[in-house]
């Protein structure tokens, strides 16, 4: 007991040591269990929205021209031995109504626990999530369902509607199918994996973020519990001596990082969720934008991620005390109290550290020759990451040896001998600057070149002024006859599916145009491409396809009606399918039944907007059945815009903890390294001098920090766009450069080295002069 | 065959689905409660009364194989109205069960179909006959001027058995219980109930893909209540007796904390139908077997001595087990003893 005062008086001694600790500790949490708190929440939405459209898994029986399906159809399929089951969609006062029938549907397309039959049939009541506003005569039931969408009993929904019609049939999986009438089509079911996979790649990123975050917070820790356990060394030597075990003397100092864990891991997780309730409804946004995934904006308490992230924070301590409980577990009694140069470097773990970090290099460079897939990209960035962090120091302490036999005079000399002698107290925290300035970098021009890539591809693929969708197909020959005379061009845009290659793929017909010659955003491609395509004799495949598929130009895909070559490769970003293109009257060769709905207008821009007003109000259409590109256009940017706000709040974010980190070391390094600068002192450099030394060395070392990340940063980007972008989406993205965007970051990792350096370098300043000379008395 | 309104008695005592599908734990209030004295009216009364609450149409057939391996077969069509008064479309109250199944000695295969009322997915019409649920059917054949159900159709199918019967009656319909006015517990509940046990059937069973002519006889029971059972009967055991002499027996326990409640009727080769007393009826397992982890009697002695009937009735197979919402035993068997025969067993509750 008295062993465990006499260890804490430290930290009574130190807060700020102690607040730097927590603070470390915490904020690592934080991080950690925001991003984890944001997926939670993301993936707890997806599994509602999954369940709510549980139905989009299975087949449906849907009529050819989209109109409702009449309950007597609907008894004849019964009759005829088709296992389906009545579905009824429609909006009723701001909510998505689903009227299912419990009775027929079958297990797998539940979207809700309906418990007893004799408690929805014949009743009013309606599902959805806690809280609905359900209209007047209906009882909420609340159910675990995404925001806005209501279940009824299909008669419930049937009234509400006004008398509609059957929307679809949900087909029971394993039934058997007899004869469809003409009227009817089966609609495959949709494959949830698309948007899983494109999500999935999200959260990855965010977890990717979490961690590196996490990792650079465990360097803060580490360098506050060394200090710590160094500056006790006299302690435990006192209290080994006095009989205490070393046994219990690590058992209390576990003990004591315990308590601080949980402390720190206590702070962290509430940080976590305020980090966490701060970005979701961005994180939300995104998604919906992105991939019309449904996530409820708020943040729900799930006591999961709570013990997550006082686990990750306890395991984090201990981690990142390991080395120093093993010393002292070690420690020999007798050893004298002097402390040793903290965590100083030998040149033997330096030259470890260079062969590891050359291995890791190594490494990244097999896996960039030779590795595939989505696992390998990861590996590559983690290993390029790590072997550059490691190589740091090594290069930084030959860049300063470099220096110092260049530099003429002894304060120069000093100088750099001094920076170098510094650096293995330093190394940890550049580390964390480091990773943090390229992650930044390598994130920042991944996302400008999407960006930039994006604009102009979508430039390219809306060309057409503006997009008709008819309701079924003799609106739309109307509406083609009444638009013959008013514009330049009407181009069908018609789509089948099949499959190809194993996956369900798109087929789309499209006109012989200059609006395609001129504007289809083609990647590689034979000659004569359009003319191939036109008569018939070739397909032009989506990237997607033809990188996952290792197809190549001139290989053939296999269509209903016969093989034909790819010509030509065009891209297709954010597009989950494969996709090819054949001309109109091939695919209405090969699909007869293909739906006429859809259609390009080629008009003269100015007069686009007119039209588009005529057109709603002659044929009486909705307005989403013609839009304009324009619009469509901003609707995807600002859909881009949001996804990335996101990684760009976590960059800052991280970026903050490695200015901490850095902080944090030089905190330490400036209470011991006192002994190395009261000799300058006293041959006559003033305190200011020093100070201004000091920060200086500071502001160099984050310089030098932020040209290894630019190379860095760079590798970064290659492999994000190169390799992840590849296996995850099935798209390559050209890589831009924008330097103004590193001498900005460039700034701000000065800006957060000054920052981290101005307190240690002001106390340095006003040291009282007798401290400087109280080095010379003390023989410790 | 009373006793079956035990069945939805039983469906509304399990959770989730069945209980909402029987609803009988709720009070009748606003349904028609079955009277003595209520004359039957054909050929209305072969269709559906959605005035009481719970009704049904049960088929069940003794087969006999070209290498005279024997079979059972099954159909059964269930209706419960989940709320007194009418209602269209969606909106109609009636719920419609289906459960066919292909009894061997060595297979028991079964199905279930689900479906609602007011739409045409499952129903009974009266005239011309028909009962339906999905592609299940039992049609009425008859010429004009028979009754309609002296010659029917029956069908259904299920992922691995299928059947099509041909039944033509032999005798005529026979009123169950006083005149059709069933009672079924010493409390007084009582349902309509009458029955056309004088079936003679051809056809075919599918097993496998493997196709199976077969002759034989059945049994159809239509009956008709909106009573709950009382609470304290746990289940039943229901016998319905095809004698090689012509003439049929029909009888039931209803088992509860007592003596249970035993009930029967004597049916000569000619259709003329003597109720036998409450009590009249002893029956006795002799055999039980183990079938999905609950010991089952799948060997009975029955004995009316008033008709000096002392039988012994044998499971054709004992695993004949209905592993539906509500599981229940429901097979054919053989009778040895005073008289000889087959006929078709269901017991509930074990």
């Amino acid at each position: 007991m008295t062993g465990l005062l006499a260890l804490l008086s430290h930290w009574r001694r130190h807060p700020v040591q102690l607040a730097m600790l927590l603070l470390g500790l915490s904020l690592a949490t934080a991080l950690w269990s925001g991003v984890q708190a944001i997926n939670a929440e993301a993936r707890a939405s997806y599994d509602r929205a999954a369940n709510a459209l549980g139905q989009d898994r299975l087949d449906r029986l849907v009529r050819r021209d989209g109109a409702p399906i009449p309950i007597a159809t609907y008894a004849e399929l019964r009759r005829a031995g088709w296992q389906a089951s009545p579905v009824i969609e429609g909006t009723y006062s701001g909510l998505r109504l689903i009227g299912i029938d419990p009775v027929t549907l079958p297990e797998q397309g539940r979207p809700v626990d309906v418990g007893n039959l004799g408690d929805v049939i014949g009743t009013d009541t309606v599902f959805a999530a806690e809280g609905t506003a359900v209209p007047d005569g209906l009882t909420l039931q609340p159910a675990d369902l995404p925001t806005g969408i209501a279940v009824t009993d299909i008669a419930v929904a049937q009234r509400l509607l006004g008398g509609a019609g059957i929307s679809h049939l949900v087909l029971d999986p394993d039934a058997a199918r007899p004869a469809l009438p003409d009227t009817l089509v089966v609609q495959t079911a949709q494959n949830g994996t698309d948007i899983a996979r494109l999500t999935d790649s999200f959260h990855l990123n965010l977890t990717a973020f979490g961690l590196l975050a996490f990792a650079v917070g465990l360097f803060i820790v580490h360098s506050a519990i060394g200090l710590a356990f160094e500056q006790r060394r006299a302690v435990f030597r006192t209290l080994r001596a006095l009989g205490l075990s070393a046994r219990a003397l690590t058992g209390v100092l576990l003990a004591e990082l315990l308590a601080l864990a949980i402390i720190g891991g206590l702070a962290g997780t509430a940080m976590g969720y305020g980090v966490a309730a701060a970005l979701l409804p961005d994180v939300a946004a995104t998604l919906r934008g992105l991939y019309g995934a449904e996530v409820a904006g708020t943040l729900a308490f799930r006591p999961g991620w709570w013990a997550a992230g006082m686990g990750i924070a306890v395991a984090g301590t201990l981690v990142a005390a390991g080395q120093s409980l093993w010393r002292v577990w070690t420690m020999p009694l007798l050893a004298p109290a002097q402390p040793r140069a903290w965590a100083r470097a030998s040149a033997r773990s330096l030259r470890w550290q260079a062969g590891l970090g050359v291995a890791l290099m190594m490494a990244t460079v097999i896996l960039g020759l030779g590795g595939t897939g989505l696992f390998a990209g990861f590996a590559m960035l983690a290993s390029l990451l790590m072997g550059a962090a490691l190589l740091l120091p090594v290069l930084l302490t030959a860049f300063t040896a470099f220096a110092q036999g260049r530099a003429a005079g002894v304060l120069p000399q000093w100088f750099w001998a001094d920076t170098r002698q510094q650096l293995p107290g330093l190394s940890l925290a550049l580390m964390a600057l480091l990773l943090a300035l390229a992650a930044n970098v390598g994130v920042g021009t991944m996302v400008a070149s999407f960006r930039l890539t994006f604009t102009g591809w979508l430039d390219q693929r809306l060309a057409s002024e503006l997009y008709l969708t008819a309701q079924d197909e003799a609106q739309a020959a109307r509406i083609v006859m009444w638009l013959a005379p008013r514009t330049d061009a009407v181009l069908p845009i018609w789509q089948a599916d099949t499959p190809l290659l194993g996956q369900r793929a798109e087929v789309y017909g499209v006109a012989d145009h200059p609006t395609y010659r001129d504007n289809w955003p083609m990647i590689d491609a034979l000659p004569g491409v359009w003319d191939a395509v036109a008569a018939g004799q070739g397909v032009l495949a989506n990237e997607q396809l033809y990188r996952r598929a290792g197809l190549r130009l001139g290989d053939t895909v296999t269509l209903p009606g016969g093989a034909l070559p790819i010509v030509g490769v065009y891209s297709d970003y954010g597009n989950p399918n494969p996709q090819v293109l054949i001309s109109t009257d091939q695919l209405v060769a090969r699909f007869p039944d293909v739906p006429r709905l859809r259609y390009g207008l080629r008009v003269t821009p100015d007069k686009a907007a007119k039209l588009a007003a005529d057109l709603r109000a002659t044929f009486d259409l909705p307005v989403d059945a013609v839009v304009d590109n324009a619009s469509i256009k901003a609707l995807s940017l600002r859909i881009f815009e949001r996804t990335f706000a996101v990684t760009a709040a976590l960059n800052v974010l991280t970026l903050g903890v490695a200015g901490l980190a850095m902080f944090a070391s030089l905190l330490t390094l400036s209470g011991m390294r006192l002994p190395q600068l009261a000799p300058v002192w006293a041959m006559g450099l003033t305190r200011r001098q020093l100070a201004g030394l000091e920060f200086a060395r500071t502001l160099l070392l984050a310089a030098l920090t932020m040209l290894a990340a630019l190379p860095l940063g760079l590798g970064l980007a290659w492999v994000l766009l190169a390799v992840v972008n590849v296996a995850a989406f099935g798209w390559r993205l050209p890589m831009h450069v924008f330097p103004g965007d590193w001498l900005h970051l460039a700034g701000l990792s000065l800006l957060a080295a000054a920052m981290a350096a101005v307190i240690p370098v002001r106390r340095l300043a006003r040291m009282a002069p007798t401290d400087l000379l109280r080095v010379f008395a003390h023989e410790r | 065959m009373n006793a079956k309104a035990l069945l939805i008695a039983l469906l509304c005592a399990t959770p989730a689905l069945p209980q909402g599908f029987a609803g009988l734990g709720e009070a009748t209030a606003g349904f028609a409660l079955p009277e003595p004295g209520r004359h039957f009216d054909f050929p209305a009364d072969h269709g559906a009364h959605p005035e009481y609450r719970i009704e049904w149409w049960y088929l069940t057939a003794t087969l006999t194989g070209p290498d005279g391996s024997d079979y059972g077969a099954q159909w059964t069509l269930f209706r419960t109205a989940l709320a007194p008064g009418g209602g269209t479309g969606w909106s109609d109250p009636n719920l419609w069960m289906g459960h066919a199944a292909v009894t061997s000695a060595d297979s028991h295969r079964f199905a279930q179909r689900l479906g609602r009322g007011g739409v045409g997915q499952a129903g009974v019409t009266a005239q011309p006959f028909a009962a339906w649920i999905d592609d299940w059917h039992m049609i009425s054949r008859a010429s004009p001027g028979a009754d309609a159900l002296s010659a029917l159709d029956l069908q259904a199918a299920g992922p691995d058995f299928a059947y099509a019967l041909a039944l033509d009656a032999t005798g005529p319909l026979v009123a169950q219980g006083d005149n059709g006015y069933s009672v079924k517990s010493a409390s007084g509940q009582a349902s309509h109930y009458y029955s056309q046990p004088f079936y003679a059937v051809t056809g075919q069973i599918t097993l496998d893909g493997r196709n199976i002519p077969v002759t034989g006889q059945a049994w159809l029971d239509r009956e008709w209540s909106s009573q709950p059972l009382a609470p304290d009967q746990t289940g039943w055991d229901w016998f319905s007796l095809m004698f090689d002499d012509g003439a049929r027996m029909m009888g039931f326990r209803l088992r509860d904390a007592g003596a249970g409640y035993t009930s029967a009727t004597w049916i000569d080769a000619d259709g003329t139908a003597t109720p036998m007393p409450p009590g009249a009826l002893t029956v006795t397992p002799l055999d039980t077997t183990p079938v999905a982890g609950r010991d089952i009697p799948t060997e009975w002695r029955v004995q009316l001595p008033g008709k000096a009937l002392d039988v012994t009735v044998t499971a054709l197979n004992p695993q004949a087990y209905m592993q539906t919402l509500v599981p229940y035993w429901e097979g054919p068997i053989h009778i040895t003893g005073s008289h000889t025969g087959r006929g078709y067993l269901e017991m509930t509750g074990y």
